[in-house]
């Protein structure tokens, strides 16, 4: 397309240079919202469904208008500015949250091609965009000056901040075996068969970086941040109407990102899993790469759902012990049986 | 030594987590027991105890002799009776009213009542639009019993053998 742009319309540069990547990322975010809308219908068919319950039918077929109904719903309900608050704060608090949870996307590599910024240090954007999320946190629960959110953001805080460390330390064995921070490489460098993703090789790092990524975006069982039965709804307690949509907005473009990030980092991203298999390898040959990487992050976001199903919520201190004590020493042992497969030059994937 | 290891084990490998969620996933291809009200009802008991109606008999005479039997049983107090000698000589009500806020669907008046004129059918779906339509009046009783005698009789038929 861009080529193509260049070619027959050289005398306007403005055509490539604006309007393509503009309507390109116009057309992803759309497709963005459209799933983070189809996730919140999902996730309460899901967990209806193991709760023995069939969810919400009601809004068109299966109830597929129902995601449709509740932004409407939202977007037509009155915002509601507490008297006490720092007005302000209180208006940047989801332009924070929801920001970082868009401007992540732009090195997700959904293709061989299709990535908006090919960027030698995408995972190290990923982790900068992803940990600057829970300043909309703090901001909302500060600024809307009551106690439930207060309590939410010092909740938040804490967790957030321990588990980006396991999180990171994580992510430092795809680095060390993928030697490169690039997300494309990442994924190059996995591909062989399905033996060769790095869930094989690193897989407590996959457990360790899963754990700390249902953490990071505050998802059951650790939702002490949001903490119905605690503290209300946590930090966005006084927030209504569509401020609330942007921080529902956020945390479900981040449980996808995390989700992708987990394919992309440990299954491979859009390599097909027949790879190396003669005979599967070229039936599957035509399908889209998109396709296989839809299928594995589907995986991952089915697991947030079949978690929040299960698990009740952790203790305060039982985070933190989980964290400290269990996460970051798996991770610091694993990372030194990374050195070691790579000095040595282990198997398919250390070569 | 040999418990605390596989204790170690079992907590490394999430072993309890693993069978939650078993359970949990097992659940997501259970029958669903949801019941999709307006379509879809729970089966009813004859016995359920239901908006009121006062009987007539077969030939259309009131069954109701007022004698205050239920009255005096209602423990919320919510039936109030008037009586006189009706134009052919026997004891007739001249005021049956129902508070149905008051009422508390325990039954005992259809209990006390020796001719069964009050009885609780088993409707469940009635609903009051302005002030003073919770008060039962003899001529709504009345017309409820004529409407769902069919229903009624058949409640009672079915449960006489257990009485």
């Amino acid at each position: 397309m861009r080529e193509w742009l260049i070619q027959n319309y050289p005398e306007w540069p403005i055509l490539w240079k604006v309007v393509l990547p503009v309507v390109t990322i116009g057309i992803f975010f759309t497709c963005l919202l459209l799933c983070v809308a189809y996730l919140s219908l999902l996730e309460r068919k899901v967990i209806g469904y193991m709760q023995v319950r069939i969810g919400p039918n009601r809004v068109g077929p299966f109830g597929l208008g129902q995601p449709i109904a509740d932004v409407l719903k939202l977007f037509f309900k009155e915002i509601i500015f507490p008297k006490a608050s720092n007005f302000y704060l209180f208006i940047v608090a989801p332009i924070l949250a929801v920001a970082p949870a868009l401007a992540v996307w732009a090195v997700v590599p959904l293709g061989e091609k299709w990535v908006f910024a090919d960027i030698n240090i995408g995972l190290l954007y990923i982790l900068t965009m992803s940990s600057l999320g829970v300043y909309g946190i703090l901001i909302a629960g500060w600024a809307s000056n009551s106690k439930y959110a207060l309590l939410a953001t010092l909740r938040s805080a804490a967790q957030v901040v321990s588990y980006e460390i396991a999180m990171g330390f994580a992510l430092v064995g795809v680095v060390m075996a993928a030697n490169s921070l690039n997300l494309r490489e990442i994924i190059q460098a996995q591909s062989g068969s399905i033996l060769h993703w790095y869930m094989v090789p690193l897989f407590p790092l996959l457990i360790v970086y899963w754990i700390s990524a249902v953490a990071e975006t505050n998802r059951a069982p650790f939702d002490v941040v949001e903490g119905e039965s605690e503290i209300v709804a946590g930090h966005h307690v006084e927030y209504s109407g569509t401020v609330f949509a942007a921080f529902f907005l956020a945390e479900y473009a981040n449980m996808i990102l995390v989700s992708s990030v987990a394919s992309i980092l440990f299954l491979g991203g859009w390599l097909s899993p027949f790879q190396g298999i003669p005979v599967l390898e070229t039936w599957f040959q035509d399908v889209p790469g998109l396709i296989w990487l839809v299928i594995k992050i589907c995986g991952f976001l089915l697991l947030f759902l079949w978690f929040r199903a299960t698990f009740p919520r952790f203790r305060y201190d039982q985070i933190m012990r989980l964290g400290w004590k269990v996460l970051i020493p798996i991770t610091l042992i694993w990372i030194f049986v990374v050195g070691g497969l790579q000095v040595w030059k282990v198997g398919p994937w250390f070569t | 030594m040999l418990n605390w290891l596989k204790q170690f084990l079992k907590s490394i490998a999430f072993w309890e987590l693993l069978k939650g969620m078993r359970v949990t996933g097992r659940h997501f291809f259970v029958k669903k027991i949801t019941i999709q009200y307006p379509e879809e009802e729970t089966p009813k008991s004859p016995r359920f105890k239901g908006l009121h109606a006062l009987r007539k008999y077969p030939n259309g005479e009131e069954r109701c002799i007022a004698c205050k039997l239920c009255e005096a049983v209602c423990p919320a107090v919510c039936i109030t009776i008037d009586s006189d000698e009706s134009s052919d000589g026997t004891r007739r009500t001249t005021r049956y009213d129902i508070d149905l806020f008051k009422c508390i669907y325990c039954g005992f008046c259809e209990e006390a009542c020796p001719v069964d004129a009050i009885v609780l059918t088993s409707q469940d779906k009635y609903c009051f639009e302005n002030q003073g339509e919770n008060i039962m009046t003899k001529e709504k009783l009345l017309a409820i019993g004529d409407q769902f005698e069919q229903e009624i009789a058949k409640d009672r038929e079915a449960d006489r053998s257990y009485r």
